[in-house]
């Protein structure tokens, strides 16, 4: 198992990174193309104020009609993704990767905050299967790629957890924790995680037509 | 967690001739091959990120006028309908059974209004009106297209107008206005094929085939408004597009290439629109980028926009304000279109002394359910649009008024049926019907 670990944390990190930047950046590059191709008729309209404009909008808590008329959503959202993303890059024990594979010193979160933050992931990754699974215009749409997402993320942040907790073997669950971490990072780019790198291109695309041609509000 | 549960479209077929009929010459074959030239060959990057990027979680489903109106069904949700149509051929792969086109067709062509008004619920920023606009094109290249609005761009195809108006009838109508007028003003001309005129004034072939007064209300405006104005007397004087929404952009790149042609053929400054959405939808926003304009050859003013010129400019002065309480219905294609939500609202206070907004109002508007070519699919479908209307029936009669201002054809249509139907008597008004009445007409007998 230590042997697992350290190969998880050692050889297979990079190639986690390597597969996740080469990955995004094919996806982000080779879509670009494509729509330079075949959506000239969109891609003309694109104006950065206006896409700055929308992007703004859509990322202030109920600022737009949509979040205000889905509140627990609304919170859910920005609570599940600002607390991500701190974890990702602030968690004490990813702050000491930071430090040994890329020698950087990065601010770490304390430790309290940081358990307080895996357990509202853990919550709102529950909060999003419930809504799956109970409320019937998401439940009609929700296909395997769906609960594969949920599951991608889910799985990191509660093994994190369970090692932190020191609940069940700690080896084994940091093995899986790194391992299931790199598989997220690894299916950002070819799962529907991959709207983190293309919503911010379809929310200012909408925001250019919207501003620049239609001179009305996309919020 | 599959769609087995809920029927969809299955449940709610609907008999259409022209449905039946082009889903009986289809084959699987035929079917994966038009899927794929559309999806892969005419789409791009644009229809891709968004099928990939939607995160199915359902917040559309209070934006649209159909889920609300049927109880939260899920079936009429934005998303809903896109994971019964163009996710699922792009799922497949375009691999379905010539039955799976035919609901699929019914609820691109039926069951949204391409309204857009889902875009403010969206946080991804996904143009639902954008794929089912695709869906529709995969419907029109398999021949599978309702009857009604096909029979419409068989008339675009045939004549250049949406009603088989023959070039003598569309001038005998014009004719036939001027004369009319004259009998209130006796100055008053139609001006025809006038060149370096300041402005063509097009309509949509609706009005001289059913609505021919409001040319002669327009007559009357724009004489009486001592503005430099044209109509064209060959085609390209309409300026309606029911083959944008079948899917046929070959017929409606000729359509529109055919207006802006007529509009610099009279080297007018530019062209104004009478009070229909549809229409300035396929002048402003599509036609033009399907013939390779970015923005367009001819400065295009829909009648809104030009009314408040007149106004505010002081070339129509009132005699009286409209004295019975109005509330103002906002035309999808030119507030969420073009933004006249503003002017929409300061020309009906000139004209009208209580105006009582709507609960939403302005961009948030609800949808009428006739527009995107659903009312054109004719009376197979009219039970539709009536059923998937009633959180629009319900937001009319909580204004308590009975005289509903709405700048639009389609959004009429659609409106006086629901108030028929719901037996909310009200009725419904162009800006042009408020204007004719209450301006003052110096050259009258």
């Amino acid at each position: 198992m230590q042997q697992l670990y350290n190969f998880a944390v050692g050889p297979l990190a990079w190639v986690a990174w390597a597969v996740f930047l080469g990955g995004s950046a094919w996806r982000i590059a080779s879509m670009w193309a494509l729509a330079r191709k075949k959506d000239m008729n969109a891609v003309a309209y694109m104006d950065v104020r206006f896409a700055a404009r929308s992007m703004a909008r859509w990322a202030t808590p109920f600022a737009t009609l949509g979040w205000r008329a889905n509140p627990a959503v609304t919170v859910a959202t920005f609570s599940f993704h600002t607390a991500l993303v701190l974890l990702l890059l602030f968690a004490p024990g990813h702050a000491v990767l930071w430090d040994y594979a890329f020698g950087v010193n990065v601010w770490s979160l304390p430790e309290g905050i940081a358990d307080v933050l895996t357990v509202l992931v853990i919550l709102l990754c529950g909060f999003f299967a419930w809504r799956r699974l109970q409320l019937p215009t998401v439940r009609y749409v929700t296909r395997p790629m769906d609960w594969l997402v949920l599951a991608l993320v889910a799985v990191p942040v509660a093994t994190a957890f369970l090692a932190k907790q020191q609940i069940g073997d700690n080896l084994l669950m940091s093995t899986l924790h790194v391992l299931s971490g790199e598989a997220t990072l690894m299916a950002l780019p070819f799962t529907r995680l991959s709207h983190a790198l293309f919503s911010p291109f379809t929310r200012a695309y909408m925001g250019s037509e919207f501003g620049g041609v239609r001179h009305c509000p996309d919020w | 967690m599959s769609a087995t549960e809920f029927s969809g479209i299955a449940e709610r077929r609907i008999e259409d001739a022209n449905l039946i009929r082009g889903v009986a010459a289809l084959t699987r074959e035929r079917i994966e091959r038009v899927v794929k030239a559309v999806t892969k060959g005419e789409a791009g990057a644009r229809l891709a990120v968004y099928h990939e990027t939607c995160m199915r979680c359902g917040m559309c489903a209070d934006a649209c006028h159909y889920c609300l109106s049927h109880g939260g069904d899920p079936t009429y949700s934005p998303v809903g309908k896109m994971e019964q149509t163009m996710w699922k051929l792009l799922r497949t792969g375009g691999k379905v059974d010539p039955d799976d086109i035919y609901g699929m067709a019914q609820i691109a062509y039926t069951e949204c209004n391409l309204c857009r008004r889902c875009v403010h619920y969206c946080p991804v920023g996904i143009d639902t009106g954008y794929v089912m606009s695709m869906v529709r094109r995969i419907c029109h290249r398999l021949g599978v297209v309702p009857l009604y609005i096909q029979d419409t761009a068989h008339s675009h195809s045939g004549t250049m107008n949406q009603m088989w108006v023959k070039d003598d009838e569309w001038i005998d109508s014009l004719v036939w206005q001027e004369d009319e007028a004259r009998g209130e003003i006796p100055s008053l001309r139609i001006p025809f094929d006038k060149e370096g005129a300041d402005f063509l004034y097009s309509v949509i072939a609706p009005e001289p085939k059913f609505r021919t007064q409001l040319i002669y209300q327009a007559a009357v405006i724009f004489d009486q408004a001592g503005v430099d104005w044209t109509m064209p007397s060959s085609p390209g004087w309409d300026n309606s597009d029911m083959c944008m929404f079948t899917g046929d952009y070959e017929m409606m790149g000729r359509l529109k290439r055919c207006h802006f042609e007529m509009a610099q053929k009279l080297k007018v400054k530019r062209i104004v629109m009478g009070e229909c959405g549809h229409a300035f939808r396929s002048v402003y926003d599509v036609g033009n980028r399907w013939l390779g304009w970015k923005f367009h050859p001819v400065p295009i003013v829909h009648s809104v926009e030009f009314f408040w010129e007149l106004l505010t400019e002081g070339k129509i002065k009132l005699a009286r304000k409209f004295d019975e309480p109005v509330t103002i219905h906002d035309p999808c294609n030119i507030i969420r279109g073009r933004g006249l939500m503003d002017k929409l609202r300061e020309v009906t206070h000139a004209l009208c002394s209580n105006v009582v907004e709507m609960s939403p109002t302005r961009e948030h508007n609800l949808c009428c359910c006739a527009g995107g070519g659903v009312i054109n699919c004719g009376p197979p479908f009219k039970g539709v649009r009536l059923a998937g209307n009633k959180a629009k029936a319900d937001q009319l009669a909580a204004t308590g008024v009975h005289t509903v201002v709405a700048p639009c054809h389609n959004c009429h249509g659609g409106l006086e049926d629901i108030i028929h139907h719901y037996k909310l008597g009200m009725h419904t008004k162009f800006l042009g019907d408020l204007i004719y009445d209450c301006m003052e007409k110096p050259g009258a007998a």
